[in-house]
């Protein structure tokens, strides 16, 4: 017992130290870094809201609060898994000398894309009282999708790093499905005028799942259906599963690759 | 219970095309039928034994397999077959230098690599100014990683890797830190370890230290485990003679390395008698 607890802490502290690695690379110690983590996402959506409001506006209520939506959701994807996919990589020569668990190096780079998703969800928020966005209580909620999301995001990144040992070329291949998501993941415009069994397609992909989710929340101030809350904890779960066992299965192979 | 048991080690290394080639040239080369993977046995059929306070030195030439084995000991690696177990903590002195990251600062560095290492935040509080004073790095505390020097860079490597307690120490080859004064200091913080009783395993090609620290020796060659033996001195003197000798046959049995051994005692003395003639001629003058 005293033997768990030990490993447990001896792993909570590694872990600490990776995150905290893990933010002076990506701040690199200025303010502006962490400003232009919100910057960014302001900046995509100033343009397209300057750009897209012409063509979809009108037929979607609070379009602003709607763009936003898929886009700190998407760019946290994107961040995430990108961060993610590098996680295996960018410290092996850690792993190739020291006996260290590896899954630690993507739970550190996932919180560090966390938290940059936090900084932009308070901006969010706060565009949320400036379009007169009626806040309830159902708004605690949205913890869910965030939680799913964060989930997802660990096992596509396990996914994606274990593919990157392999193939180097992976991280081009990834760039090209990051692009087609996001397309498809109906950030600025509705689905409403596709056909409706085609509508359903969009749940495929689950990026557009949490999206949806949060502004069915925000904007339409519905709960969605049970049904729905199992679709949100089927994609975590299904790539989870892989992710862990990839990891478990080839923990000693990524030697020979690296 | 002993300590380390190795039983009938093999580690297979897989090399060739599949390194660093992409996705589509791997998919290609599948097409074609021109998907070569090559494999060999870093180590083969390796097999010893220590029990609690040994100090075990490795030998053999380069690619002999010794690092490879030293990675399966700590668990980074595990054999393809035969099985290794393990009774007690490890600490891996392993290619000191590598693995820090040059956009951090000393102290920042000195608590990752120690986090790493399994050291627990207390203990590294407690030790922090120690080991900070044992690398002489007290002015570059706040030093970027990479504006030290290299001799920086493995002192401080060294510093904290060596404040350990553990039940097993393994180095490879991480003797030899930093210059002349640093060394000596090394050295001696090695021996003040290895006297407190841990079970070691020492890779060295210095073969005075073998001699002088280890009390069980392994003489690996190309992977094949030549020799595992209690008797140092003897296996020593072998091995030097085998690295003297100009063909380089590794020996087969163990009346081949006793024979290298005798071969090896007997130039020793030859060159022995030599200097005392020498120097019973210069009495004459």
């Amino acid at each position: 017992m005293k033997k768990i607890f030990n490993q447990i802490s001896r792993y909570w502290f590694m872990f600490q130290e990776l995150v905290h690695r893990d933010f002076t690379e990506r701040y690199k110690r200025s303010v502006l870094g962490m400003a232009w983590s919100i910057l960014s996402p302001l900046l995509t959506l100033l343009v397209m809201r300057i750009i897209f409001t012409q063509f979809f506006a009108k037929d979607i209520p609070h379009y602003t609060i709607y763009l936003f939506s898929g886009n700190i959701i998407m760019s946290y994807y994107r961040e995430s898994t990108k961060q993610g996919m590098r996680a295996l990589t960018s410290n092996a020569k850690i792993f190739t000398k020291i006996n260290v668990p590896k899954y630690l190096f993507l739970l550190s780079k996932n919180v560090s894309a966390l938290v940059n998703f936090g900084l932009t969800l308070i901006v969010y928020f706060f565009f949320c009282i400036v379009d007169g966005v009626h806040f309830t209580p159902k708004m605690l909620l949205l913890v869910f999708p965030i939680v799913c999301l964060l989930l997802m995001n660990i096992g596509i990144g396990s996914i994606l790093s274990a593919v990157y040992v392999f193939f180097e070329d992976a991280q081009y291949l990834y760039d090209i499905v990051l692009t087609l998501l996001t397309y498809m993941s109906a950030i600025f415009y509705s689905i409403d005028k596709f056909p409706h069994s085609f509508q359903r397609l969009f749940l495929l992909n689950p990026v557009y799942v949490y999206i949806k989710y949060f502004r069915t929340i925000v904007i339409y101030g519905i709960v969605p259906s049970p049904a729905y809350h199992l679709l949100c904890l089927f994609y975590p779960a299904l790539f989870l599963a892989i992710g862990i066992h990839i990891y478990k299965k080839y923990n000693h192979e990524f030697l020979y690759y690296l | 219970m002993s300590v380390i048991e190795c039983e009938h080690v093999s580690i297979r290394y897989i090399t060739g095309d599949f390194k660093s080639i992409g996705l589509k040239e791997w998919v290609v080369r599948h097409l074609t039928h021109n998907f070569h993977v090559k494999e060999f046995w870093a180590d083969k059929d390796v097999t010893f034994k220590l029990e609690k306070g040994d100090m075990l030195g490795i030998i053999g030439s380069n690619g002999a397999g010794k690092s490879t084995l030293l990675k399966a000991v700590t668990g980074i690696m595990v054999p393809t077959t035969g099985k290794i177990t393990v009774n007690g903590s490890i600490a891996a002195l392993l290619e000191l230098g590598s693995g820090f990251d040059g956009n951090m600062t000393v102290k920042e560095n000195t608590y990752l690599r120690g986090a790493l290492l399994g050291y627990t935040r207390k203990f590294l509080d407690e030790k922090y100014d120690e080991i900070i004073r044992f690398a002489e790095l007290e002015e570059f505390q706040d030093y970027m990683f990479k504006q030290l020097s290299s001799g920086m860079k493995s002192r401080l490597a060294f510093s904290i890797a060596c404040l350990v307690n553990p039940d097993i120490l393994i180095l490879d080859e991480v003797l030899s830190v930093g210059d002349g004064a640093f060394r000596k200091k090394s050295g001696e913080k090695m021996q003040e370890i290895l006297q407190s009783g841990v079970t070691a395993i020492l890779v060295s090609h210095v073969m005075p230290q073998v001699r002088e620290l280890c009390n069980k020796i392994l003489w690996l060659d190309h992977g094949k485990q030549i020799l595992f033996s209690d008797d140092v001195q003897t296996v020593c003197d072998a091995y030097e003679e085998f690295l003297a000798e100009k063909n380089k046959k590794p020996p087969r049995t163990k009346e081949a390395v006793l024979e290298m051994a005798a071969k090896w005692e007997q130039k020793e003395r030859e060159k022995a008698q030599k200097k005392l003639k020498e120097k019973a001629i210069g009495k004459e003058y």
